[in-house]
């Protein structure tokens, strides 16, 4: 198994730390993984967006020219990288804001409105887990209990008594997200 | 079994710092190797082994403060980004004619100047030919893992001290920033004062009736006297270089074709060359994981069966020259690179093997 990933979107969305979870759960699962954020010296605000690599084998390039999925969170973000999923691949985007929506019928596209499933919850921080549980219920390539042991070891220990919130928050995203096309 | 966790390569090397016994730790912060002096701030080891971390006022002072540290045979390390290893160079220089130990991170960005903070490995000539003024060299090693990022600071420490020379991490702000699954090791307590002065009995450790005073300088005036200290230092190169090589390979045995390059850029190449193989194009890969000393054996052992060779490197073209040395003439060196902070990508390289070594 090789799961190559780009999560992208502004600055204080939680696309890093959606990640580093998403790399910590392969970790508890045994696989090698590679995180690899764009840095640069924008801040909150600015653009953002994380490689991650789960894999059954040693990772090569951490730097890719497609993806097999490819997470959006701005318009920006999804007119930049929509391209860049590998045919039969998958693109979640979040809808809102969104103006522009995805063309591509050689790859299934999900959304999901993480902003307002984390707002009707009343947990508006658990906005990156409700994405990260869109992408699980598209690809279960991490299990839930691996996945919950990630979020322990990647947040610090006075922040243990959130991880309930956040499994909640990765259950609504799962329950939530939206098969606007599937290819065949 | 030990504890595997995700760190960046810079948090990797501050992690390795603590676990290896390093003793002290002088730096100047630069993006993007900031993460080694705050996660050493962030573990306190001053509150568990002792070791001190400090910022100085500069890199000029770090390197200063790591010729007295080592002067006294402690294990002492710094860690910067090119501009700020440009400003040690001085000091680089006065450490190896000094004869001290120590190890120096480099994590490259983009030049020249203050130039950018993306990755970059356009500071190869500098820490392999020299930086500083005479005639030295320093142990250079390259990971392009965030495991050799840790595994590297015991060994650079261990090469340092088994030759009382200068050692370097030459990373780039790829193996920097990225998180990657590292092996931590058991803590290593920090050499005691007997073990120090059993290991470097040249130290300035406090002059005892029973010996001479040891006095560390790289001055000598007289020239008879300082060329026979060029002397050493050049015979002790030459048994670095024979025995210290370390580099990998990869799908080289049948090669026609010979990929040279190091850090990221060599992971980046394997991708390409897998590519390329689907193609039966029969290329190869050796990456230095000592740039001094330079694999230079394992590559003319190659040459007999090579059509070409080709240096892909993040710079204008640096190791390349190296390579047309190893070459001499008999087969064909090409080169490909990206300069200022542009990463090479796999599908990039794969283009440059098709059009210059098919």
């Amino acid at each position: 198994m090789k799961e190559e990933i780009i999560i992208a979107g502004f600055g204080g969305q939680g696309v890093l730390s959606m990640g580093k979870i998403l790399a910590y759960s392969g970790i508890m699962q045994d696989q090698e993984v590679a995180w690899m954020p764009s840095y640069g010296p924008e801040m909150r605000g600015g653009t953002a967006n994380v490689t991650v690599i789960l894999s059954d084998n040693k990772i090569s390039s951490p730097i890719l020219n497609a993806f097999d999925t490819v997470i959006t969170l701005n318009q920006q973000s999804l007119d930049k990288f929509e391209s860049k999923v590998k045919p039969g691949g998958l693109l979640i985007y979040d809808p809102n804001g969104i103006t522009h929506k995805p063309t591509r019928t050689d790859i299934t596209i999900c959304s999901i409105d993480a902003a307002e499933e984390c707002a009707k919850i009343g947990n508006p921080k658990g906005y990156n887990m409700v994405v990260l549980g869109a992408f699980l219920k598209m690809k279960p390539i991490v299990k839930m209990d691996n996945v919950l042991k990630g979020l322990k070891k990647s947040l610090p220990a006075r922040h243990h008594n959130l991880i309930p919130l956040n499994e909640q928050a990765i259950n609504v995203g799962m329950d939530k997200v939206k098969v606007e096309f599937e290819v065949k | 079994m030990a504890e595997k966790i995700l760190l960046k390569g810079n948090e990797a090397i501050a992690h390795a710092a603590i676990h290896c016994g390093c003793d002290g730790y002088f730096g100047y912060p630069i993006t993007p190797q900031s993460e080694v002096m705050e996660t050493l701030m962030a573990q306190k080891p001053w509150e568990t082994t002792g070791m001190v971390v400090l910022q100085a006022e500069s890199e000029i002072a770090s390197i200063n403060m790591l010729y007295g540290g080592a002067g006294t045979g402690k294990r002492v390390m710094t860690s910067s980004s090119s501009p700020g290893i440009s400003l040690m160079s001085e000091g680089i220089s006065y450490l190896a004619g000094a004869e001290l130990p120590c190890l120096v991170v480099d994590v490259q960005r983009g030049g020249p100047g203050l130039g950018t903070i993306q990755p970059s490995q356009s500071d190869y000539f500098q820490a392999t030919k020299g930086g500083g003024h005479g005639d030295y060299k320093i142990i250079i090693l390259a990971p392009a893992y965030g495991q050799e990022m840790y595994d590297f600071v015991e060994l650079g420490f261990e090469l340092a001290f088994k030759y009382r020379m200068p050692a370097m991490i030459l990373a780039d702000g790829v193996i920097g920033q990225m998180m990657e699954k590292v092996e931590i090791k058991e803590q290593k307590p920090r050499w005691t004062k007997e073990e120090i002065l059993k290991i470097s009995p040249w130290a300035a450790t406090g002059k005892t009736a029973d010996r001479k005073r040891n006095i560390i300088t790289s001055l000598d005036l007289d020239p008879i006297s300082q060329e026979q200290h060029n002397i050493h230092l050049q015979e002790k190169y030459r048994q670095v270089e024979e025995n210290e090589v370390r580099y990998t390979e990869y799908r080289s045995e049948d090669a026609e074709h010979l990929i040279v390059a190091f850090g990221c850029m060599a992971r980046i190449a394997e991708t390409a060359i897998d590519r390329a193989r689907e193609q039966g194009i029969k290329v190869g890969l050796i990456r230095p994981i000592t740039l001094f000393p330079f694999p230079k054996k394992p590559i003319e052992k190659l040459l007999p069966q090579l059509k070409s060779m080709m240096s892909i490197e993040l710079n204008a073209g640096q190791m390349v020259e190296d390579l047309k040395v190893i070459a001499n003439g008999k087969v064909p060196v090409h080169f490909f690179g990206r300069m200022g902070g542009v990463v090479a990508s796999p599908d990039e390289i794969y283009e440059a093997i098709i059009n210059k070594l098919k």
